[in-house]
């Protein structure tokens, strides 16, 4: 009779350094919703003529979610492109486990920068969504790209065409990346977006930390959250190796006359 | 506070989307574990283990 050697015991993808990695993104969340919500101030000026309060007010603290979520989206599927180009010349199973967490990841986190923006837009712009807006636009069409290469890793069960079909669209649909990027700079007058507040230090203070402090929370959690799907994926590998190990065992032992002779959790 | 229904609907939904997303991966690693030998896996631990 056939054994396998998996543990009854519950196995986890955790490590000590992946708790206490989610140990820090859980605390810096809790640190981030204290400086969102308590310490920073509302966005609003004056208008210079009028004397009108104008401003985003406290839609702004919305922005210390968004743009961290944008910019780890950026980060994530430029090293799912990183990751596939490095498959496609090295052929290892490694790169490509680590460019569709990449993937998976960045495409959670850029969905989010989609419905937190549309939420963000409608108190400030006075719309959910502006069809003519380039920046919207590139975006949405890196998330529908990426929505694709998940859907391509999952149409075959053939793990090495999977991979190949997928290093190559993840360095097609990198090329939109610097256009979500410099969308608002090449076509200024196509976007609500304004240009980028951080390079030119128009933001201060307070402001400014809190937003910094987004960048490092959401950049934790992404790595957290990538070091667990990475192992899933890792898992996915191994465990369809040591399945097709166990049916090529069970068919020699078929054509032994059915004399097994040995334990299949003894397969490395 | 100003638009504190968007503020709750913004945070509130990328918290909760982020988080069932990692509860969903975690799930997945444990359920895809039964079929791994160990020494396949060198990070695995069983949840019990300080490790």
């Amino acid at each position: 009779m056939i054994q396998s050697s998996a543990s009854p015991d519950l196995l986890t993808t955790g490590s000590r350094g992946s708790r206490a990695l989610g140990l820090f993104s859980l605390l810096g969340i809790a640190a981030l919703l204290l400086f969102a919500f308590g310490l920073t101030e509302p966005d609003i000026r004056l208008h210079p003529t009028t004397g009108d309060e104008i401003g985003q007010f406290d839609a702004v603290r919305l922005l210390y979610l968004h743009v961290p979520l944008a910019v780890c989206t950026y980060v994530a599927f430029f090293f799912c492109a990183l990751s596939s180009a490095c498959y496609l010349i090295r052929r290892t199973p490694w790169f490509d486990t680590m460019a569709y967490a990449m993937a998976e990841v960045g495409t959670v986190f850029c969905g989010l920068v989609l419905m937190t923006g549309s939420i963000w837009g409608r108190p400030v712009w006075n719309t959910w969504w502006e069809w003519g807006d380039v920046r919207l636009m590139t975006t949405l069409v890196l998330f529908l790209t990426f929505l694709g290469y998940l859907g391509l890793r999952r149409a075959t069960h053939d793990m090495t065409a999977s991979a190949r079909r997928g290093a190559v669209v993840a360095l097609v649909a990198v090329i939109n990346l610097p256009i979500v990027n410099r969308s608002v700079e090449w076509w200024e007058n196509r976007t609500l977006h304004q240009k980028s507040t951080l390079g030119d230090l128009k933001i201060q203070d307070l402001t400014l930390f809190t937003l910094i402090l987004g960048f490092f929370v959401f950049g934790l959690l992404m790595t957290w959250l990538l070091l667990h799907r990475f192992r899933v994926g890792w898992l996915e590998r191994q465990g369809a190796e040591h399945r097709l190990a166990i049916a090529i065992i069970e068919r020699r032992a078929d054509a032994d006359g059915g004399n097994l002779g040995m334990v299949v959790g003894d397969i490395p | 506070m100003t638009h504190l229904g968007y503020l709750l609907c913004g945070w509130g939904s990328a918290l909760v989307v982020l988080g069932a997303y990692a509860v969903s991966t975690i799930r997945r690693g444990r359920k895809l574990s039964e079929g791994v030998p160990r020494e396949r896996v060198r990070w695995l631990t069983t949840s019990g283990d300080d490790a």
